[in-house]
């Protein structure tokens, strides 16, 4: 029977084993991690390269604020499709924030039953959908029975993208928030949905914020869904009953054209789309990361504009 | 007002001779000097009993002390006096909780009612993480309707003071309760449970993480309280019941084993469990 320090020696001449070896192995993997990383970044930056460097010299006032000139001329800009795009990404936002919000909250606080794994299984399903069955659907339902072509259908189309997005990350958000604070709420005799809102969503917000700003950025790239609904126009805004053009349909329009000068307003249309998505991400973190903290919106970048 | 239990035995919890528990009638009030009752109260979770038919009665202005070894269901039988355990899916609990003779549990009452009068600090320090200090403690005020800026200021100035923290936070009220240290966030936990005005206070170890000299001050909160308020605190700590509980309470097992005046149970103690235990023979 060995005495327990000489047992513990051993189980120590145990750990101590070929430590310049672990230490080369701790360095291999950080080099393949950072070798996955760089592998990662570069299709990433090179797509943003592409696109600046031949999108860039296509943007001009003209090119901003113009409907499309003849086809193949070179003329006009991409105006409507800028002003569509906008109004889309808002509408689908005003239908699907909401829902995937308040869905969230239902999965996350009351959806730990028969019900709430169903509806949960039916999100992560319909957030799987191809986008152009969406948009099948969408030009079933809305656009066949008015008749017509709208902003409408296309608002609705996105927002079936959005919400399940919104749904999960927002009940992701909310479970990370720590059951001591809605027990905290609640020993104040706070009612429960003053807890969930006033508290819990409060302390999810970033996370929240995150999955809407994804969902965003998601539906302002979808093409197939925009093509079964609003179509596609070379005229500005003309009432949520009218066809619309909107910047992937746009980018996909002039990519099809032989033409060179089609081909660069193309460039130059992702250029603008790929800036957009940028400004609302930056725009609505800098809101949110500026209530109650100091700093211009350099330094906020600088820390990733976070709360 | 005493209750003595073997630890296996089967006999009926209370053998304690009073009027009081007989009202079943909820109209009759049933004070006798106490503000809470608790009978004969079970706690399962998941069908495991882990509070076993505990009967207790807090008189008004006392403070008690549940003391036992980690898992005795100290924390779990505290939980019920708010009915906290409403958030827990898995746990059921039985026997009826009295609160100025009105049952807690009784269907027809949101709990919500008997929350606002019986207070809670937890464990760990949890105030609310995007909250300013002052909001903290005003949240309970807000959230259940006062708007008044200068009863709110009021009484987030006395809470702080009565919780030892003002005079740290003063003049830098706005600043996010996250920056706070971790025993000052516990004292402002304890502020945020004293803003509401609750007639009740339940501390589950709210000591347990201060350093020695906030916890004296919050003993001597405690203390303070104990003039105007029914004060239930959960600790580990023995010496600390010993300082401020005027009534003891020892569990292991689920089983309330001796419930006397502090004196009584670290002097001379009827059970021979509860005489190890405060001897610091087991535990």
């Amino acid at each position: 029977m060995m005495t327990s320090s000489q047992k513990r020696a051993e189980y120590r001449a145990l750990f101590k084993q070929n430590v310049p070896g672990r230490l080369i192995v701790d360095k291999i993997m950080l080099g393949v991690i950072l070798a996955c990383v760089v592998t990662a970044l570069v299709p990433l930056f090179s797509i943003l390269v592409e696109v600046f460097k031949n999108g860039l010299p296509a943007l001009s006032a003209e090119f901003l604020t113009q409907t499309p000139g003849a086809i193949g001329s070179g003329d006009g800009g991409i105006g409507p499709a800028i002003q569509g795009t906008l109004i889309i990404i808002g509408m689908a936002s005003l239908i699907g924030v909401p829902i995937g919000v308040m869905g969230g909250i239902f999965l996350s606080e009351f959806g730990n039953n028969k019900l709430g794994r169903l509806v949960r299984f039916f999100n992560d399903v319909f957030m799987e959908f191809p986008s152009i069955v969406i948009g099948i659907f969408a030009f079933l339902i809305i656009v066949l029975v008015l008749g017509h072509f709208s902003i409408w259908a296309g608002a609705f189309a996105l927002s079936l993208i959005m919400f399940p997005i919104v749904t999960r990350t927002t009940e992701e958000s909310l479970k990370m928030v720590p059951l001591t604070y809605r027990e905290a709420g609640l020993a104040l005799g706070l009612k429960q949905w003053v807890v969930t809102f006033r508290i819990v969503l409060s302390a999810a917000k970033s996370g929240m914020l995150t999955g809407i700003l994804l969902s965003v950025a998601r539906i302002g790239g979808e093409t197939a869904p925009l093509i079964m609904t609003i179509l596609g126009s070379s005229q500005f805004f003309a009432g949520f009953n009218s066809p619309m053009d909107a910047l992937p349909l746009r980018i996909w329009r002039l990519s099809l054209l032989p033409y060179d000068s089609a081909q660069m307003q193309g460039w130059g249309a992702a250029v603008v789309l790929i800036i957009i998505i940028l400004a609302i991400n930056i725009g609505v973190r800098y809101f949110f990361a500026r209530k109650g903290k100091r700093g211009g919106l350099f330094s906020m970048m600088r820390s990733g504009i976070r709360r | 007002m005493t209750t003595v239990v073997g630890v296996n035995s089967k006999m009926p919890v209370n053998t304690i001779q009073d009027n009081a528990v007989a009202a079943e009638d909820k109209t009759q009030r049933d004070d006798g000097g106490y503000k809470m009752i608790a009978e004969n109260v079970s706690v399962y979770y998941d069908g495991i009993q882990a509070v076993k038919n505990v009967t207790m009665k807090f008189k008004e202005r006392s403070v008690t002390a549940l003391i036992g070894p980690s898992g005795c269901g100290k924390t779990t039988f505290l939980r019920c006096l708010n009915r906290m355990h409403d958030m827990t899916k898995n746990a059921r609990v039985d026997g009826r909780i009295l609160l100025d003779g009105e049952n807690l549990y009784a269907k027809d009452k949101d709990p919500i009612y008997h929350r606002r009068k019986v207070g809670m600090v937890f464990q760990k320090p949890n105030p609310f993480p995007t909250m300013s200090i002052y909001d903290n403690v005003a949240a309970g005020l807000r959230l259940n309707g006062v708007r008044d800026r200068k009863v709110l200021d009021e009484i987030v100035e006395g809470s702080l003071k009565m919780a030892y923290l003002w005079d740290e936070v003063k003049d830098n009220l706005k600043k996010a309760a996250i920056e706070l240290s971790g025993g000052q966030q516990q004292r402002l936990c304890i502020a945020r449970a004293l803003a509401i005005q609750p007639e009740v206070l339940l501390m589950d170890e709210p000591a347990s993480a201060l350093d020695p000299i906030a916890t004296q001050k919050i003993e001597e909160t405690i203390t303070e309280l104990a003039k105007e308020f029914t004060v239930i605190i959960v600790t580990h700590n023995m010496q600390q019941a010993v300082r401020v509980s005027d009534y003891t309470a020892f569990m292991y097992l689920g089983d309330l084993i001796e419930f006397d005046e502090t004196k009584k149970i670290f002097t001379q103690p009827k059970n021979e469990l509860t005489a190890k235990y405060v001897q610091g023979q087991f535990g």
